[in-house]
């Protein structure tokens, strides 16, 4: 009787998960996993076959975009990893009370508006009529006005301001956590800083570097305001590819194939970074 | 031994912003001497570690390591070690990488380290962990593990903030007499700070009792518990019974006081000052009053009274008896004997108390203060 | 005038008058319903409006998701009916009985009529129309004349197009082949559109940007950082209001037309409501007011008659008789086609 009511009440608590797992990410992948199994023969004619999938192996421009996707992609990782860590240790470990809200609010900020609006004010920025380019030429570093808009330095630049927060939070919390006994420990016996950073202080914050890593790479692959608007005709990006066959070609099929390979090349990208830094999701999710 | 002090403090102090954390404190520390500083918390010990250490900057004074000021040395190339109060163990190494990190940093080849964390681990007992996590370790391994490591570097002094803190009492017992053994095998020199007072009885060769950011006395434990020179001393080292009295007479060696609830009292004067009329507070150990159920056989003893039985706290050999004093209405601590004679003393029963003018220790009041 | 319109409204009520008001959900363009006639419609009518701004593809994609509900009256172009239709049937056949076909030019009803019929049933009423051709900064890039003149050097990296099927076929006309001729043969359009895609992406480099919307475009030619761009008439008249050098220039090759049709989605569920708004707002006066809001003339009879002087001018300045003999209409596209320009135009956008 009484394990019954317990186990009713189990039920009652995790339907609410299960509910919202299975109606609005289990199902509709498993939709759009059957559309992606579908090869358009003639006009509302369809047959089951891989044959969306041999598309983007067989043709080399969606192969290379999504090489590209992913390599800029885990720059603007490593790029946000290396700006966002001195920030999240001065945060963490350099001050305290109202300094460090105010600074860790000062990272939410841009976040009070929408990607759209962050995403233009860099192209007001950028802009060869932009503020930038104005400066320069007024301190006279430059004769004529400066393109920095439309390359992929720009798409580089909004990927990092965008992801910033998402590395510097779980970097402050893990680095919170960090005992500041260990780091005087470490001077104590003779450490460098530069050693105390590298046997102390990176492998305790390890678990929020990947964590933020993921979040950010992530983030950035299925990123696509920013590429498409900063990068102008360079803006090639695995995401725009899929809104393209969505959106403009119709082609839902390819469109959901090329979905279920970012998904799982993506998948495949962060496992084998989980190998190299030798941590486990388990692990960088228990700890973060 | 060598003449120059492994340690030596030069008036040194250090304030932060408007408060004086350590005021103009000198001492010198002997080669392969266990020194403890004791002292309540916020009394200026952590921060007079931490100085020595080089985390913190003097104000003012100078420190000197074998003889060398170190002012200007960073605290990675002080010939110093601390052992931290929560040990401060890397938790993302196992035990050995714990034990060679200094080494490693000293650019000790590997095989070197290796040999060298084997021996050290082995002399504090712990041989053939070196490739276990540090979490594997209980409480009292740790600590080893946590002086292993700073021994291996074969510092000038150790220092230890209060590492026996985070144990639970027994192992903190048997902790202290192994410290001890340490120390004496190593012969190094250990400066240990301790708010705990057996802490610092059972294991130093030489104590200092600060208080307020000033040392109130250096010494051997004994001389810290006969013979305490400041009444916070006399307060903090030891169980003491405390009164507050005036001074009515002087004869000779001997000055009766009354206390403001008319209870006399006969003491010998530790300290300066004292006159006629001056308030002062009066010490007496537990163990120095003597319970009888007669009055005569006290009433020889210089102090006498009479008290009820309020509570009895049995101890085995430390056995207590709190007394509620007759004449001060106030409780009084009185160590239990336990011969036989008082075995069945019961709450409420009534006895007689005295003890000698010479375990009577008086100091200048300072009003307000308090030992136990 | 206001006594014609109040009459030809209650009209229009009076033969609606036995259906239930009913939501009317408009799957439509910037402009073409602006809220001053949504107004005199619901008025009038007891409909109420809900007005969807969306685009060609936008609209495809959203009624495919839907087999052709959430809408009831969508505008997609003329060209863009048939083949969707024929793969995803997402309209319903026009009752054209409920239609006032009196209100329209009647050319540009019977050639709509012809180009969205699908096995016997007509889909599509023509709406409003346009062109795309050249927005040029005539005081910089005066000697643009044609798309191809996009790619030289005089107008290095000051030259934005969009990287859609309109790019492929205004080129393709430039370079001196006819692309619509070829729409029912696969192999010689492939054979363009490997010619088109060669040009473009050697005129590549000569590109600022690859412009999305029509703000992006107006911002970029408004600043000078673009001085020659390919884009709709009505966006260079606009811009014409703040820098009278920039205008619509139709390309010698001719601009290309396009019509925005009515059509009603499958599963739409206001067909009263979609035919009344249909048959109000191709009155002359309503088109006008949809003219000066959208910028672009309207398949109306009469209706060009009311439209501000301003833009008729703009209009006449950049369509002299010729240009407008010379205007491409896009005829139906083929199922297939899509597909071929899709694969150009990603090659297109990868080439360095």
């Amino acid at each position: 009787m009484g394990t019954d009511r317990t186990r009713l009440g189990f039920w009652l608590l995790i339907a609410p998960l299960a509910v919202w797992l299975l109606a609005l990410i289990v199902l509709p992948h498993v939709g759009m996993f059957l559309v992606s199994l579908r090869e358009r023969v003639g006009v509302r004619e369809y047959e089951t076959s891989l044959a969306n999938y041999a598309v983007f192996f067989n043709e080399p421009l969606y192969w290379n975009t999504f090489a590209r996707t992913a390599y800029m992609s885990i720059s603007a990782t490593a790029l946000t990893l290396l700006i966002g860590f001195p920030i999240a240790y001065y945060i963490a470990k350099l001050t305290r009370g109202r300094t460090k809200t105010t600074l860790f609010l000062m990272c939410l900020i841009p976040f009070w508006v929408s990607e759209l609006v962050r995403t233009f004010g860099w192209m007001i920025l950028l802009r060869e009529t932009g503020i930038f380019s104005g400066l320069l030429q007024y301190l006279g570093l430059v004769g004529g006005p400066v393109e920095m808009l439309y390359n992929d330095a720009a798409i580089m630049t909004g990927l990092v301001y965008t992801s910033m927060l998402f590395m510097v939070v779980p970097l402050v919390t893990t680095l919170d956590s960090l005992d500041d006994s260990l780091i005087e420990a470490g001077y104590d016996l003779g450490a460098s800083g530069f050693a105390i950073l590298r046997e102390i202080v990176i492998p305790h914050a390890m678990p929020g570097i990947v964590s933020g890593c993921i979040v950010v790479f992530m983030l950035s692959l299925g990123n696509y305001l920013t590429p498409i608007l900063l990068g102008g005709k360079d803006s090639l990006w695995f995401t725009g590819l899929i809104y393209d066959q969505f959106i403009t070609r119709f082609n839902w099929e390819l469109g959901s194939a090329f979905g279920f390979l970012l998904l799982g090349l993506s998948s495949l990208i962060v496992f084998l970074g989980l190998k190299l830094s030798g941590q486990s999701l388990g692990k960088t999710m228990a700890q973060t | 031994m060598s003449q120059v002090p492994d340690l030596e403090c030069r008036a040194i102090s250090k304030s932060f912003d408007e408060f004086k954390a350590v005021k103009d404190v000198s001492f010198s520390v002997p080669q392969g001497t266990f020194f403890s500083i004791l002292g309540p918390s916020g009394c200026g010990k952590t921060t007079l570690l931490r100085m020595i250490a080089g985390f913190q900057k003097p104000t003012g004074g100078d420190l000197l390591i074998k003889g060398r000021s170190v002012l200007e040395v960073p605290p990675n190339k002080r010939p110093v070690s601390m052992v931290f109060q929560h040990l401060a163990l890397f938790p993302m190494m196992n035990i050995g990488a714990n034990v060679g990190f200094g080494l490693r940093q000293r650019g000790v080849n590997r095989a070197d380290t290796k040999r060298q964390v084997e021996r050290v681990l082995e002399r504090v007992g712990l041989a053939g962990v070196a490739d276990r996590p540090v979490n594997s370790l209980s409480g009292g391994q740790k600590q080893r593990v946590a002086i292993a490591r700073c021994m291996v570097l074969e510092p000038d002094v150790l220092l230890l903030d209060e590492p026996l803190g985070a144990l639970d009492l027994k192992l903190r017992e048997h902790m202290k007499v192994e410290l001890k053994q340490l120390q004496s095998e190593f012969n190094t020199t250990f400066v240990y700070i301790t708010h705990d007072q057996s802490e610092a009885l059972v294991m130093s060769d030489q104590i200092a009792v600060m208080n307020h950011g000033v040392f109130e006395q250096v010494g051997i434990a004994k001389e810290l518990y006969y013979e305490p020179e400041t009444a916070f001393v006399a307060g903090f080292v030891g169980e003491a019974n405390r009164f507050s009295a005036r001074i009515d007479s002087i004869d000779g060696g001997i000055l009766g006081m009354v206390t403001p609830e008319g209870r006399t009292l006969r003491g010998i004067g530790a300290g300066q000052g004292l006159a006629t009329g001056t308030t002062v507070d009066v010490f007496v150990r537990p163990e120095a009053v003597r319970l009888s159920r007669r009055h005569a056989d006290l009433s020889a003893m210089g102090n006498s009274g009479q008290g009820q039985v309020r509570n009895i706290l049995f101890n085995g050999a430390n056995s207590q008896l709190i007394l509620r004093d007759q004449t001060t209405g106030a409780d009084m601590n009185v160590a239990l004997p336990q011969t036989g004679e008082f075995r069945d003393l019961a709450q409420g029963d009534t006895v007689h108390f005295g003890w000698e003018p010479q375990q009577t220790r008086v100091y200048p009041g300072a009003g307000g203060r308090h030992g136990n | 005038m206001k006594t014609t319109i109040f009459l030809s409204a209650s009209a229009l009520a009076l033969s609606s008058f036995g259906a239930q008001a009913e939501t009317l959900r408009l799957l439509t363009w910037g402009g073409y319903a602006p809220e001053n006639v949504i107004e005199m419609f619901e008025a009038e009518t007891g409909h109420t409006v809900e007005v969807t701004k969306s685009n060609n593809e936008e609209m495809i994609a959203k009624l495919r998701a839907t087999n052709g509900g959430g809408f009831d009256l969508a505008q997609p172009s003329q060209d863009r009916i048939a083949g969707p239709q024929i793969e995803f049937g997402i309209y319903k056949p026009l009752d054209l009985s409920k239609i006032d076909a009196s209100q329209f030019i009647p050319s540009m009803l019977e050639a709509t009529k012809a180009n969205t019929t699908v096995d016997g049933e007509v889909y599509g009423v023509p709406h409003v129309w346009g062109t795309s051709g050249l927005v040029l900064n005539t005081a910089m890039a005066g000697d643009v004349k044609d798309y191809t003149d996009l790619c030289s050097d005089a107008v290095a990296g000051k030259v934005s197009y969009r990287l859609k099927r309109a790019t492929l076929t205004g080129f393709a006309f430039a370079m001196g082949m006819d692309p619509f001729a070829a729409y029912d043969d696969e192999e010689a359009y492939q054979d363009i559109l490997d010619k088109v895609e060669a040009k473009l992406i050697e005129c590549k480099p000569n590109v600022k940007a690859y412009w999305g919307g029509g703000d992006e475009l107006k911002n970029l030619l408004r600043s000078g950082e673009v001085t020659a761009a390919m884009a709709w008439d009505t966006g260079g008249w606009q811009l014409n209001d703040d820098n009278p050098d920039i205008t619509f220039v139709a390309p010698t090759s001719g601009a290309l037309g396009w019509i925005d049709t009515f059509a009603i989605p499958a599963r739409g569920r206001a067909d009263e409501a979609a035919y009344a708004w249909i048959n109000f707002v191709m009155q002359p006066e309503i088109a006008a007011m949809i003219t000066g809001a959208a910028g672009n003339f309207t398949a109306s009879k009469g209706g060009d008659a009311n439209v501000d002087d301003a833009l008729k001018a703009k209009y006449q300045k950049s369509f002299p008789q010729e240009a407008i003999d010379n205007v491409k209409w896009y005829p139906v596209v083929p199922a297939g086609i899509e597909a071929l320009e899709g694969a150009t135009l990603d090659r297109i956008n990868a080439a360095n």
